[in-house]
């Protein structure tokens, strides 16, 4: 939700808004109804309780502490009785206290669990192309502070709610005080209230706009972060302040509006309690003059006013978390609810060692570019063991094909299978256990070179360097101040481009797959080092050892490896074969392969 | 926690003077506010001289004079309610003047500190020090400090009121809070102990929660959502645990606060009692210490909590500062520094050795002179250098030992605006920003009509591919740049990078995921529309070295061949060998 559809939040809307949070929190009431009631009733106790100190002091005015002064002696009985009803109402206030917060806490603060499991859940369910849809930065404050946003209002709402308990018996115990002196608490309380509710209805977008500002904030400071090299290298850092500037200056000016609102309001609710005890004691003064009621019964009234006015703006909490409540609320259901999945079947691959790719019709076009195919009835098969190559210019769809023929996305039509066996009725063991992509653009985790490498699996150390020697990071890793369990720090800053692909590579080869399929992999690697790994690969394929290998590759060396290429053109096959016959055959497909040969004849004929 | 560090109020002052906004006309904002707190005593005593003067007396009402007492405590109240909404007012606006200062000054301060000193950071870290920790602080200077002095300044004030009315009945209070305010310091570092343990278990959970959301792809591509889940359920728990163990203790403190608040009432109705036989007191002063006691017991129940509050404030400011104070390792001499010779630049290394933070020299003694225009590759096994020389070149990085020149000048002398006019360097991850293909490319050169976009473009033999877009400069080309291919990315870095118009050109393998023959298109039209500029390209694909004027090949951080791909082809060795790798794929099936 940006800024300025906040600005729009006016009264029918607030209203609205209202009504929508008192929803979120039956919610929340019926997630944890036992302990929220238990909250609730120690939340009651101390209103009561609360009162009934009050009720005390005016007690011990009247039947301890007046008469003792009129008598000049000490009604010893009524005054240890005075001492033992502060004493007991305090311990009962106590209990209250401590069981309202403690429990309240815990409410809150399951919900907030409760909803980060499943948002993090949903998260591992949601296909990639939906990840890909959402910014980062929003995903990452849907499972924090707007799961948060949303429960908050659970902190003030057990005390809310025993106010209105304390307010009943404040009332109560002020009739049986006094009739007259309970107009003022019936007009005063009220009064609180409704300053409370619009304070709080004025405030409310403020608030929200402010809490939005700050995600906005936050956001820029991510992404320009998350760029600084490339702000670094171009100088860009006035400019990026400059951005960040202006956002950071209208969230300023946001929170200067919350803050003159509640400057406003903030000495008129802590005003209006102690004008109703000045009342209080004017009328009491007249109803004493007249032996209409006694000095108790007036202390008794005017002190009630100062224990429950505290208590009262708890109210004004409650309302004044309901539109964040609200906006966050939206935000992670739009996560709960979406329930694009990708559905796995149940099945596991029979067999093992190579299996055989089949592709067959694929169509697929972006989420966000629909319309604009960039994959078009894609056919072919590899055949168990054999490695083939796909070839295509920039942009051609060769990162597409690769995700979705190891189903990181479903097709729009068409049908990948394994061994005869379509992906889709694979379970996800099934399919995770059979095929390793490496992608294109290298990901590690900020977490040590072992664990990098064999992410869930149980792999020997052994077998771990195995694996390092055949894409040749033995040696470094080695060198590496603690070898396997050397931290390699965010998105592996410590690591040179290559040596990062190269974890990758091992990350892909430890699990033994038996279709690996390489987006680009390579690209970072020396020609040598690459031919190395790749010629070990397609031995082992040969030998029936290896895996069956799709490889997305520009360089002769790497396409020679191959048994079939496939050309790859605005996202269809545009020819396919032995990379020889293409060469003969395709002048596209020359003027990509043969680049370099072509301008290495130029450079010659000069 | 047990480094030494220095203590709050220093923290406070620091933070002040870096913020001088907050501080304007701070004192009478403080006087402001102490005004409308001693005011909060004025019930009390109404209540006292009501009951002495009239509600009390057995004598009879003295109706006038109540209402007169009445009267100036309604305008006192008045009197409280103006001084407490300006005071609000003026605090409310210096602080988020200032922490809006902060906010950008520490921004800034990130992007001025060397690629080095931010890689040792955690983004997510980098993000709170400019948003949740300049929060608390505002949270702190807003709501919790001025709760501190308003709650000390009613304490003080029912204090000296008590004392006047009987010093007695305070000694009664004074001993039943007194074991509180003892006890407080315990608390608040049970407190402190325990937010400690909340924030670290925050840090934790959003690290493993950003897992599955930055590493979407190979999350399910491993099929390690069990372990992925299993992290995040651990970490999520762990942090419930510790903020119900923080919040018990706030539970317990608020306890502690109104039995103690009993204590003190009980105390005061004996005691009270026992001294009004002596007439040592009257009967409204009892009545007025029971309102008393309720002035020390609301600041006592939050005491824990705005200390712990201002705990976790002062060590947001302190890291913020720390942040500030970081210094900038490569520090820009800003306007004051050289300028480098306008036209054409060379560049030379002398004697130069880099090594990384606590690791083992990465480049040795590296001494080399490119001379203006000359187009230079540089070649090398991965791991051997090359970035590490590009960084130091473009000065992301300075050498431990040695220096870098440029055009004659120790590059460490120029200033960064001047510096990065000249000289340009392309990181091999294309990063982009989340907006339009043209936002993009301005980031080249602000300035430029979109008429001069899509001149540049096709300048690079990019109108085909342009042609392509739907949406052309208004393409969105998503977070990072990820709704573009990969090859894509780097293609619009070139542009962008071409728009710069360096003097200088310093390329990192800028298009390694680039089809041969786009590649080679675009790298020969960056060539000539650099014409007369100086180039230095990293690649792995030979063909840029086949075609450079100089080749300059490094193995394990030294140089140890220098010159035309000719004759290193004759000279059998690194390079001759990397290049018989080369062509013995290129030659393949030839
Ligand atoms: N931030 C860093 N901290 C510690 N060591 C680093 C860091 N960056 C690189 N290194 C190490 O420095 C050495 C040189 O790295 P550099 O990136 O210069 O290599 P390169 O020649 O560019 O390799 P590639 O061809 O793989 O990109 C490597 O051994 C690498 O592990
Ligand atoms: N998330 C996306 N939203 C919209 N379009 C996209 C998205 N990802 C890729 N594309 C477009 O789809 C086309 C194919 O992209 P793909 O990444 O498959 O190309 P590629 O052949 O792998 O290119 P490269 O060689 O550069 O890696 C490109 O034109 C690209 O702009
Ligand atoms: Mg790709």
């Amino acid at each position: 939700m940006s800024a300025d559809a906040l600005d729009t939040l006016s009264t029918p809307q607030a209203d609205r808004l209202t009504r929508r949070g008192f929803a979120v929190m039956g919610v929340g009431i019926r997630r944890e109804p036992a302990m929220f009631t238990l909250a609730v009733v120690f939340s009651l106790l101390f209103g009561v309780m609360t009162v009934a100190d009050a009720w005390v002091l005016g007690w011990a005015t009247d039947a301890v502490i007046r008469p003792s002064f009129e008598r000049g002696e000490i009604l010893t009985g009524a005054m240890w009785g005075g001492i033992g009803l502060f004493l007991g109402a305090a311990l009962l206030r106590m209990i209250g206290v401590i069981g309202r917060r403690l429990i309240g806490g815990v409410v809150f603060y399951r919900l907030v669990r409760g909803d980060r499991l499943r948002v993090t859940r949903k998260y591992l369910q949601l296909p990639l192309r939906w990840h890909h849809r959402h910014p980062t930065g929003q995903l990452l404050s849907n499972a924090n502070a707007d799961v948060e946003a949303t429960w908050s209002v659970f902190m003030p709402l057990p005390m809310a709610i025993g106010v209105v308990a304390m307010l009943v018996a404040a009332i109560g115990t002020m009739a049986a005080a006094d009739p007259v002196l309970t107009l003022v608490g019936l007009v005063v309380f009220p009064l609180l209230f409704v300053v409370n509710a619009v304070y709080q209805r004025w405030q409310g977008p403020r608030l929200a706009r402010a809490q939005s500002l700050r995600g906005d904030v936050s956001t820029v400071a991510h992404e320009s972060f998350d760029g600084a090299l490339v702000v670094k290298s171009l100088g860009r850092e006035a400019d990026e302040t400059a951005r960040f500037g202006r956002i950071s200056e209208q969230l300023r000016d946001a929170n200067i509006a919350v803050g003159r609102m509640r400057a406003l309001f903030d000495p008129v609710i802590e005003a209006l309690p102690n004008f109703g005890v000045l009342l209080v004691i004017l009328i009491g003064a007249s109803r004493i003059s007249t032996g209409a009621a006694e000095p108790g019964d007036v202390v008794q009234v005017a002190f009630l006013f100062t224990v429950v006015a505290m208590p009262v703006r708890a109210f004004g909490w409650v309302l004044g978390e309901l539109p964040r409540a609200v906006v966050g609320w939206q935000r992670v259901r739009h996560v709960l609810d979406d329930d694009a999945h990708m559905p796995y079947g149940d099945q596991l691959l029979p067999g093992g060692g190579a299996l055989r790719l089949d592709v067959e019709h694929l169509e697929y076009s972006h989420p966000d570019a629909p319309g604009v195919p960039v994959v078009r009835d894609v056919s072919f098969t590899v055949p168990a063991g054999r490695v083939t190559a796909l070839v295509g210019s920039t942009g051609s769809g060769k990162s597409t094909l690769t995700s979705l023929v190891t189903r990181l996305v479903d097709p729009d039509a068409g049908e990948v299978r394994y061994d005869g066996l379509p992906v889709t009725t694979l379970s996800q063991q099934g399919l995770t256990e059979a095929v390793a992509l490496v992608p294109q653009s290298t990901f590690l985790f900020d977490d040590t070179v072992r664990a990098n490498i064999v992410l869930d699996r149980d792999v020997s150390d052994e077998r771990v360097w195995e694996v390092l020697r055949d894409v040749q990071a033995d040696g470094f890793v080695a060198a590496l101040p603690e070898g396997l369990d050397t931290q390699l720090g965010e998105r592996g800053t410590s690591l040179s481009g290559g040596q990062r692909q190269r974890i990758a590579l091992a990350r892909a080869l430890v699990r033994s797959p038996r279709l690996l399929v390489m987006d680009d992999a390579t690209s970072a690697l020396d020609p040598e080092v690459e031919q190395r790994i790749l010629r070990a690969l397609a031995r082992r394929s040969e030998s029936g050892a290896g895996p069956t290998v799709l490889v997305v590759a520009y360089r002769k060396a790497t396409i020679g490896l191959a048994d079939e290429v496939i050309f790859l053109v605005d996202g269809r096959i545009a020819d396919r074969g032995p990379h020889q016959d293409l060469r003969e055959r395709s002048s596209a497909y020359r003027n990509i392969v043969d680049a370099y040969d072509q301008a290495r004849e130029e450079v010659d004929h000069e | 926690m047990s480094e030494p560090r220095e203590g709050g109020l220093a923290v406070i002052r620091r933070g002040l003077k870096l913020s001088p906004s907050i501080t304007d006309g701070l004192a009478v904002t403080l006087l402001l506010a102490l005004v409308s707190t001693a005011g909060g005593a004025v019930i009390p005593i109404v209540v006292r001289n009501a009951i002495d003067d009239g509600l009390g007396d057995p004598s009879g009402v003295d109706t006038g004079q109540i209402a007169g007492y009445i009267g100036l405590a309604a305008v006192v109240i008045v009197a409280i309610m103006l001084t407490g909404w300006w005071s609000k007012v003026r605090i409310f606006t210096s602080t988020e003047r200032g922490l809006t200062e902060l906010r950008v000054q520490a921004f800034r301060h990130v992007h001025d500190l060397s690629m080095l000193t931010q890689n040792t950071q955690r983004r997510g870290a980098l993000v709170s020090r400019v948003t949740s920790d300049v929060d608390q602080i505002s949270q702190f200077l807003q709501f919790t400090g001025m709760m501190m002095i308003t709650s000390v300044g009613q304490m003080i004030v029912a204090t000296v009121v008590m004392a006047a009315l009987s010093w007695q009945l305070t000694l009664v209070v004074l001993v039943a809070f007194i074991p509180l305010a003892l006890a407080l310091k315990y608390f608040a570092a049970a407190m402190s102990r325990a937010y400690d343990r909340v924030r670290h278990s925050v840090g934790e959970m959003l690290a493993v929660i950003a897992e599955p959301v930055v590493g979407a792809s190979v999350v399910r591509s491993y099929g390690i959502e069990a372990r992925t889940q299993d992290r995040i359920d651990h970490a999520v728990r762990t942090n419930y645990r510790n903020n119900i163990r923080a919040q018990s203790i706030t539970a317990g403190t608020f306890g502690s606060a109104i039995i103690v608040g009993g204590l003190a009432n009980a105390g005061v109705l004996g005691i009270g009692l026992w001294l009004g036989m002596l007439d040592q007191l009257s009967m409204g002063t009892v009545i007025a210490f029971i309102f008393l006691v309720g002035l020390f017991t609301g600041p006592a129940q939050q005491a824990t909590q705005v200390i712990s509050d201002a705990q976790n404030a002062i060590s947001s400011w302190r890291r913020v500062i720390e942040l500030l104070e970081t210094p900038a390792d490569v520090v820009d001499p800003g306007d004051t520094g050289r300028r480098l010779p306008e036209g054409e630049l060379g560049a030379r290394f002398d004697r130069v050795t880099f090594a990384y933070p606590g690791g083992p020299p990465v480049l040795h003694e590296i001494d080399v002179e490119i001379a203006p225009r000359e187009r230079v590759a540089i070649v090398g096994e991965t791991g051997s250098g090359k970035t590490t020389f590009a960084k130091l070149l473009t000065r992301l990085m300075d050498p431990v030992e040695g220096s870098v020149l440029l055009g004659g000048v120790d590059i460490a002398q120029v200033g960064f605006t001047e510096l990065r006019r000249h000289v340009l360097m392309v990181p091999q991850e294309g990063f982009l920003f989340d907006a339009t293909l043209a936002e993009n490319l301005r980031y080249g050169r602000s300035d430029a009509t979109d008429a001069e976009l899509k001149e540049a473009i096709a300048a690079l033999g990019l109108a085909d591919w342009y042609a392509g877009l739907p949406r052309g400069l208004r393409t969105p080309v998503g977070q990072r740049g990820e709704s573009l291919s990969a090859g894509e990315r780097q293609l619009v870095a070139l542009v962008r990078s071409a728009l710069a118009d360096p003097a200088f050109l310093v390329l990192d393998e800028a298009t390694s995921a680039v089809d041969p023959q786009t590649e080679l298109r675009a790298t020969r039209a960056l060539d000539r529309l650099l014409e007369g500029r100086t180039s230095v390209t990293i690649a792995h694909r030979l063909s840029t070295a086949e075609n450079a004027d100089r080749v300059l090949v490094f193995d394990a951080g030294r140089l140890v061949e220098d010159g035309h791909h000719r004759d290193l082809v004759k000279a059998d060795g690194v390079y001759a060998r990397l290049h018989a790798s080369w062509v013995a794929q290129a030659s393949l099936g030839a």
